[in-house]
């Protein structure tokens, strides 16, 4: 088990620090001078001057790159060349937002896949299995922005039951913040919940097939007794993994659910410092995500070892 | 069953090659064959729509503007008074492009990587697995916006961006299909021939690996046509004027207000049909040439 979980960390170590590489190599791939270019018509020698020393552009790439490693294992992630604020402290307001989206998602998601994924495994082949199916279909090919602009047309613009977007935090008006998380995490949690769906569906149908399942229907157990104290405490090892690996998906995915009801997350700032050129904050966001992504994953796995001991060998 | 005993262990001396098997396997499939319909009408729409539509993508009839469906335009009217209908069909035309080179780009090079790996093995399998392993760390849409943010936003950075994205995914697929081929009875076999390993990869692994290829490729096309238009919804990807679905659906949002759902519906369908006959299709062709493989959202959900 320890050789297991030492060897995972160490490839998601390796990942990050490839992860690490890609995100620094992103600036020095810009043609010509990033901060010039940032700068655009604001030129000034001056405030170049001062961004060129901060960023440490002027130095060799190797010295670069493991300075600026050095600085973002200790937090320090550079200075926004936009608003001059630490991108430290620019992410950590936006991340409540992210977090706060990402889970109410997943908790749609759930809410939609996992009666939708047992009924349709217990009733296979009958109209509500076809349903789900079909759900799920549409599910996983809809644009969820698309989905969004929908739901705003509907509860927003023609009922007026909720407000088209923005974000106001939980400890600020708690009932305000979840009227206007619902569209937003419904439009991400429905895509979520398809293909959530599919997997409780498969995986229930798999527990359903297992011989000790079969032995117990054949000794006259009542069907909801099976199902419950048989067939679900199997199905539910595979599905906890994938929920985990969904929210890592969530998250990844999640600037475009932010762009269409105007969500200040981390998506939606890295989407505005690719607009406005700001490098450090870009470098900043897409590390955090792609390092919560890898972490997510990360957890899962060890996670599924400990549930499931035939993947630990 | 892997793809290769299939190949070994088919009807020896039977006249229908495999294609045409494989084709009348997929034509059972109604959903499948539903799909293959849809995308050929997409296809000819692409080609021939500058000929078929009532009215140029950018014609303006400012007097008409945010029109609803009316006989004169179907699917009505944009602040523009550009006629939807004629935008969201030659939509389709920058869609398939994109999607085409962009996943045709990704085919190539990870196909070639797969190969590379899977057949050398030791230290260059190690380094580009682990290469493709950072690549895969990173979230889709997030990959694609980096690299739009370092290149300039364009026809061709949104390909490659995207092609980047799924190289990856071609290349575990094709290695993993490589490692399950490479010792075969029958390559070891042309290999005691002193076949070179050129001949051995071109004649005989690459048409083993090649089922799993092309259900990979239908699937990828449905996701790369989603990244697209998520990336052009965001700014970043096909800029207007050109009739795109993603840039219509960002212009549609600044109506919603005044009532314009027309704006905001059509082009949106447009992509959920294309998508979901892509993913049919996918469907249907992994059934019949390798029912074990899982969707490119699934896959990306599990590994």
């Amino acid at each position: 088990m320890t050789g297991f979980v030492l060897r995972r960390i160490g490839q998601a170590l390796i990942a990050l620090f490839g992860v690490s590489v890609v995100v620094f190599a992103l600036v020095h791939l810009v043609p010509g001078d990033p901060i010039r270019a940032a700068l655009g018509t604001r030129f000034d020698p001056e405030i170049y001057q001062v961004l060129l020393e901060r960023s440490g552009l002027d130095q060799p790439l190797g010295v670069q790159f493991f300075d600026w490693l050095g600085r973002a294992l200790t937090g320090d992630l550079g200075v926004s060349f936009r608003s001059g604020r630490a991108v430290t402290t620019e992410l950590g307001d936006r991340l409540p937002a992210t977090l706060l989206l990402a889970g109410g998602s997943l908790l749609v998601g759930l809410i939609i896949a996992i009666p939708a994924g047992i009924i349709s495994a217990v009733r296979q082949g009958k109209p509500v299995d076809y349903a789900a199916s079909t759900f799920a279909q549409v599910g996983v090919s809809v644009p969820d922005f698309w989905f969004g602009i929908l739901l705003i047309l509907l509860f927003s613009r023609t009922l007026g039951w909720l407000p088209p977007g923005g974000y106001v935090s939980l400890t600020e008006d708690p009932v305000e913040a979840l009227q206007r998380l619902l569209l937003p995490a419904v439009t991400a949690g429905v895509v979520t919940g398809s293909i959530l769906t599919r997997f409780v569906r498969s995986s229930v149908l798999e527990a359903m097939q297992a011989d000790h399942v079969r032995l117990a229907r054949a000794k006259g157990m009542p069907e909801r007794y099976v199902l419950r104290h048989h067939v679900l405490r199997n199905a539910w090892i595979p599905v906890v993994t994938i929920t985990g690996l969904q929210l890592a998906t969530l998250l990844g995915g999640i600037v475009v659910v932010e762009v269409v009801f105007s969500w200040p997350g981390i998506g939606r700032l890295a989407l505005d410092a690719v607009y406005g050129r700001d490098y450090p904050v870009l470098q900043g966001s897409v590390l955090v995500i792609a390092a919560g992504f890898l972490l997510i994953n990360l957890l899962v796995d060890l996670l599924y070892g400990r549930l499931d001991p035939r993947i630990r060998s | 069953m892997s793809t290769a005993d299939t190949t070994l262990e088919g009807p020896s001396g039977d006249a229908t090659p495999r294609w045409r098997q494989t084709l009348s396997l997929l034509a059972k499939n109604r959903l499948a064959s539903a799909g293959a319909v849809v995308l050929i009408v997409l296809v000819l729409a692409a080609v021939f729509g500058p000929s078929l539509v009532p009215y140029g993508v950018n014609e303006q009839d400012i007097a008409s503007r945010l029109n609803g469906p009316s006989g004169a335009h179907w699917f009505g009217t944009d602040d523009l008074g550009r006629d939807v209908f004629s935008r969201v069909l030659l939509g389709a035309r920058v869609s398939l492009q994109v999607g085409v080179i962009a996943v045709g780009i990704s085919l190539v090079a990870g196909t070639a990587i797969g190969l590379a790996a899977g057949y050398r093995g030791g230290w260059l399998d190690a380094v580009l697995m682990r290469l493709m392993d950072v690549l895969f760390s990173f979230p889709v849409i997030l990959l694609a916006i980096a690299i739009v943010a370092v290149l300039e936003p364009s026809l061709f950075t949104l390909q490659l961006a995207i092609a980047v994205v799924f190289t990856p995914i071609h290349a575990r697929v094709v290695r993993g299909s490589v490692l399950s081929v490479r010792e075969d009875v029958h390559i070891q076999a042309v290999r005691a021939l002193g076949a070179s390993d050129l001949r051995i990869v071109a004649k005989h692994v690459l048409p083993n690996v090649a089922a799993p290829v092309i259900v990979q490729a239908s699937l990828s096309l449905a996701f790369a046509i989603l990244t697209e238009a998520a990336l052009s919804y965001l700014g970043i990807g096909v800029q207007p004027p050109r009739a795109a679905w993603g840039a219509d659906l960002q212009a549609s949002q600044g109506f919603l207000a005044s009532g314009s759902w027309w704006m905001a519906v059509f082009p949106g369908l447009a992509i959920l049909v294309t998508v979901m006959a892509f993913n049919l299709l996918g469907d249907g062709l992994r059934d019949v040439l390798d029912p074990k493989q899982r969707s490119v959202i699934e896959s990306r959900g599990v590994t």
